[in-house]
Formats: C-alpha cells, structure tokens, sequence
C-alpha cells in the first residue's frame, strides 16, 4: 500500500514555466482585431482578462491550476482555490462563479479528489462565489484549479502597471512559502513553519482587497510564480523604478533559514534569470534576495498607492490582521529599475 | 572523489544530495553531481559561491551537467561580493554580441585566417567586460565542434556567463550536430532576436 498521498513532486506557483519561455511564445500569437472592449488582455501582462459588458460592467475572467505544494489534499483544495480566486481581486473585482479544472490519476483514490474540492468549494463559498461546475481529466499527476469570473465596475480596474512616481508599494502577505514548501518536501522544514505557511496559503486575498477599495490603489498585482521582484518588475512596466526596503518586507523568518540551507526551487532560480539584471542589490544578504525572487502560492497582493494614503491603508489591513508592510516606494524612472537596499538594524 | 548522481530529480534534490555527500568527505575533498538542467547547475553553483567551494561544470551533453564542488583546503576562495556567476547576461554596461560567421577570419590566405579567428576567441576570452553572447553560423559552426582549436577558450567565457550559441540548421548541414561540444544549439530566431537586440555586434 503506498502512503495515502504521494502526489506532491513540487508544486504550486513553482511549477510554473518561465517567464522567459513564455515571453518567447506569447509575443509571437496571431493577434486580430482589437476589440475596445477587452480593457485588459496579454498585451499588459496582467492577472486576468477584463471585458466591458456595459459602462457600468466588466467580466474579469482568469484561471489558475497546478500541482500539490503541501500533502493533505483538502488544505490543497483550498490553497488552490484562494490562488485562483486571487486574480480577481488583483484586477479589483468580486467573485461571481467558478469553474473547477481537475487532472486526477485513474488509479488513485477518488477520496482524495474529494477532499481536494471539498477544500476548494469552501474558499469559493467564502470568496462569496458560485461553483458552478467543472471539467476534469484523467492524468499521471495530479493538478487542480479553477477558471474564475468576477465582476468590476470597468473604471475601477487596478491594472498591474499603473504605479505612478512617488507611490508607496504595500505587500499583504509574509513571503517566502515557495522556499518552506521545498525545504517539507525534503523533510527539513518545521511544522510551526508549514503550518504558518498554509495558513497563508489558504488565507483569501478578498478582505485585503476589501481594504483597497476605500482607498486610491494606482497598481496592484498579487505576488505568484514570478516571485516579489518578477511581479515588480511586470508592474514598474519599463517606465518606472522604485527602491525597495529588505529589512520591511515581511518574510517567514524560516525561509531565511531554508535558503541559507539552499533549498532553492527551480522556479526560484529562474527569476532570478528573469528578473535579476533588472534589479540592483545593496547589501541584501543572499537569503533574502532568494525570498524576493521565491515564487509563491497564493501570495498577497502587491499595490500602489498614493504616499499621503499609505499609512492609514496599511493601518486598515493591520486592522483585520494581516502581516501587511509598506515596502518602497516609486521614483522616477533610473538607470535601474528595481533598486533593494538592506540596511543594517 | 564522491559522485552524486542528480539526473532526473527536481530542485532542490540536487542540493540535497550534494550537501550530504560534502558532509561524507568529513573535511577537504571534491564532490562531482551529474543533473540534467542548467537551473540546477546555477543553483549548485550559488550554494558553492555562498559557501566559498571552488566550483566549475561542463556540459557532458544536451541533458548532462557535470558540476565539480572542491572543498576545504583546495578550495579557492571566491573574491568578496562575487556578482552572481548564474545570470544569463551582464546586468549593466553594453550588451555586446559577437557573430562568428566563418572559420577564418578576414579574406585572403585561408591557413592564416584560421591562426587568426583562434587568436581573435582567445584574445576575447582574456577581454573584460565579456561579451553576453558568441553565435556561430554558417563556416563559424565548426568552432564549436570536436576538434576545434577553441574550445578551451569558449569553456572558459561560457564558464564566466557567456552564452554560447551555434545554429542548429549550419550543424544539420555539415553534419556536425553529434559533434558540438560547448553551448546550445540555437534557431534563425533566436539569432535575429540576440543581434536585434545587441548594443553592439562584433564580427571577426
């Protein structure tokens, strides 16, 4: 009898494919017509499509499925589903329906497919949406996420690139979970540090987004695949710099120690190709740089907002409990774009 | 010597292993882990600079790294705030390309234009700062390939970061694609791509 689970070969966000790679496909698609109203599609490399039904009304659609990151398919279930519905909020929006995306091995038990929807009906439920159906298909591995639709009023979008000079970059969540998953599946991570990493992982980003509405957001993203930096650099767009704080950035102080330990990702390493010649270290030990360029899983969101606003947002989201930290700012556009410093404390 | 044999497993695995067997050699010693991805490779070779191992790796194959640790006495010792040896390309100054296209280099006799493309790659090895990436194509492609005069001097650059790309179709057509021996098979592509987007394109 194998153990009950033996799916997790790695997953979550680090299984994503480069963003290099993609670049390499995307910008060579055959592109039609531009249809006015898809107000954000590839073009802009943001978290999901967004398509104006009517001046009041858009559609965001987006979709997001990938391999187990942690052993118990229910906390699977549901990290997945709180990555997935993750997009919407990024792009400002609310959860209307949600399609389940199930890859599931013939031969395995169907009570661990159970468990995975059950975990992710319940963040569905509690993103206030409607799971309204599925598809799944019979795999070696197994992989499961959802196709998500929300709605938005069409002029309060965040795109991911419209941070203006002077704003305050406000992240709502610890990083560093892509790192802790590596070092647990390798069996050197602490259970406090993984049961504090799926606590994060599960955690919705709908009640920071909630928090954002009242407030001027100029940007936003949520942090995945790319990592900190990799999702920075997509939102400073070639026209803006920043400079980035490593002693403000909140990090789950294990994965400083699993990088110390280089229990590094593939995908970690990648952004690292990706985004590095784009960002400039002074003084950053190497643990940290590896917990900015850690891909993560249902990581926080990522905004920019005006520097007279920023102090009472983060009061707001401190408020509801979240580890939320403003951790640079926006300058004008330099000679590099991404700039972290790590002062001595 | 311990060998670690890394193919087929996933990051951070490769690590792993290879921090266990620096553990068995109980002091100064090598390390060789064989892996089949270029990610882990630069990952070995982080953890090698952060811990002040010596490292260097060849490419035994399209899918075959061979990434050699020395530790302790033999060790040298990496210079203070070492840039980060795994980046594909130098993150500042001008993005140079050099674009061999022929096994000789200038026009007239054909023995001394060889001596001098050889000289040309080994003088660019000792130049500072490194070109980002070297093409070969068309009569350059052999440079790459078993018994090239220069591929000591091409190990040594794409050691140091620079990317090495031969042409796939130039290899077919010669009938040399067994035979290359340093850096990537590439496509018209990627080669367009390179030099459109070079601040500066050297051809010998």
């Amino acid at each position: 009898m194998p153990e009950p689970i033996i799916f997790c070969k790695g997953g979550g966000c680090t299984a994503k494919l480069g963003a290099g790679v993609l670049n390499h496909i995307l910008d060579r698609l055959p592109k039609g017509p531009a249809d006015p109203n898809l107000l954000v599609g590839f073009d802009s490399r943001d978290d999901a499509a967004v398509y104006r039904v009517s001046d009041e009304l858009a559609m965001v659609q987006t979709l997001d499925f990938f391999p187990p990151m942690v052993e118990d398919p229910y906390l699977f279930g549901q990290i997945a589903a709180a990555n997935a519905l993750s997009d919407v909020y990024a792009m400002g929006g609310v959860v209307k329906t949600a399609l389940n995306i199930v890859c599931f091995p013939e031969t395995m038990d169907l009570n661990v497919l159970g468990e995975i929807l059950r975990g992710g009906a319940e963040k569905v439920l509690e993103a206030g949406g409607q799971l309204a159906g599925g598809h799944s298909i019979a795999d070696a591995d197994v992989k499961y996420g959802l196709s998500v639709t929300g709605l938005v009023h069409p002029g309060k979008i965040y795109q991911n690139n419209g941070g203006r000079p002077g704003d305050r970059l406000v992240l709502t969540k610890r990083l560093g979970v892509g790192i802790i998953c590596t070092a647990n599946r390798v069996q050197e991570a602490s259970p406090s540090a993984m049961r504090d990493a799926t606590a994060s992982m599960t955690l919705l980003n709908r009640y920071a987004a909630e928090c954002f509405r009242s407030f001027p957001i100029h940007a936003c993203t949520d942090v995945t695949g790319f990592g900190f930096l990799g999702h920075l650099h997509e939102m400073m767009d070639g026209r803006l710099s920043c400079r980035v704080d490593a002693n403000r950035v909140p990090v789950f102080p294990e994965a400083l120690a699993y990088a110390d330990e280089f229990l590094l990702t593939a995908a970690g390493q990648r952004n690292r190709n990706h985004a590095g010649p784009f960002v400039r270290f002074e003084g950053v030990s190497f643990a940290m740089q590896e917990v900015l360029f850690d891909p993560q899983t249902s990581g926080g969101l990522l905004a920019a907002v005006p520097e007279a606003e920023a102090p009472r947002l983060l009061a707001a989201l401190r408020d509801i409990g979240l580890p939320a930290a403003i951790v640079g700012e926006i300058t004008q556009p330099g000679e590099t774009e991404i700039t972290v410093t790590q002062g001595q404390e | 010597m311990i060998q670690v044999n890394a193919v087929g497993d996933a990051c951070p695995i490769p690590v792993v292993k290879t921090k266990n067997a620096i553990r068995e050699l109980r002091g100064a010693g090598v390390v060789q882990t064989t892996v089949d991805n270029e990610i882990a490779v630069q990952n070995l070779t982080k953890m090698a600079n952060q811990k002040g191992y010596g490292v260097r790796w060849e490419k035994l194959a399209p899918q075959r790294f061979a990434v050699t640790l020395t530790v302790g006495e033999g060790a040298q010792a990496p210079a203070p705030e070492e840039p980060e040896c795994c980046a594909p390309a130098p993150a500042q100054g001008k993005r140079t390309v050099v674009a061999v296209a022929s096994g000789t280099m200038g026009t007239g006799d054909a023995e001394l234009g060889k001596a001098l493309m050889k000289g040309f790659l080994y003088a660019l090895s000792q130049t500072e700062p490194l070109p980002a990436t070297i093409l070969f194509y068309n009569g350059g492609a052999p440079l790459t390939c078993e018994g090239s005069a220069s591929l000591e001097d091409l190990k040594s650059m794409e050691a140091q970061g620079v990317e090495i790309l031969t042409c796939g179709t130039c290899l077919n057509f010669y009938g040399l694609t067994d035979r290359l021996r340093i850096g990537d098979v590439s496509n018209m592509y990627t080669i367009v791509e390179k030099l459109s987007q070079a601040d500066q394109i050297i051809k010998p």
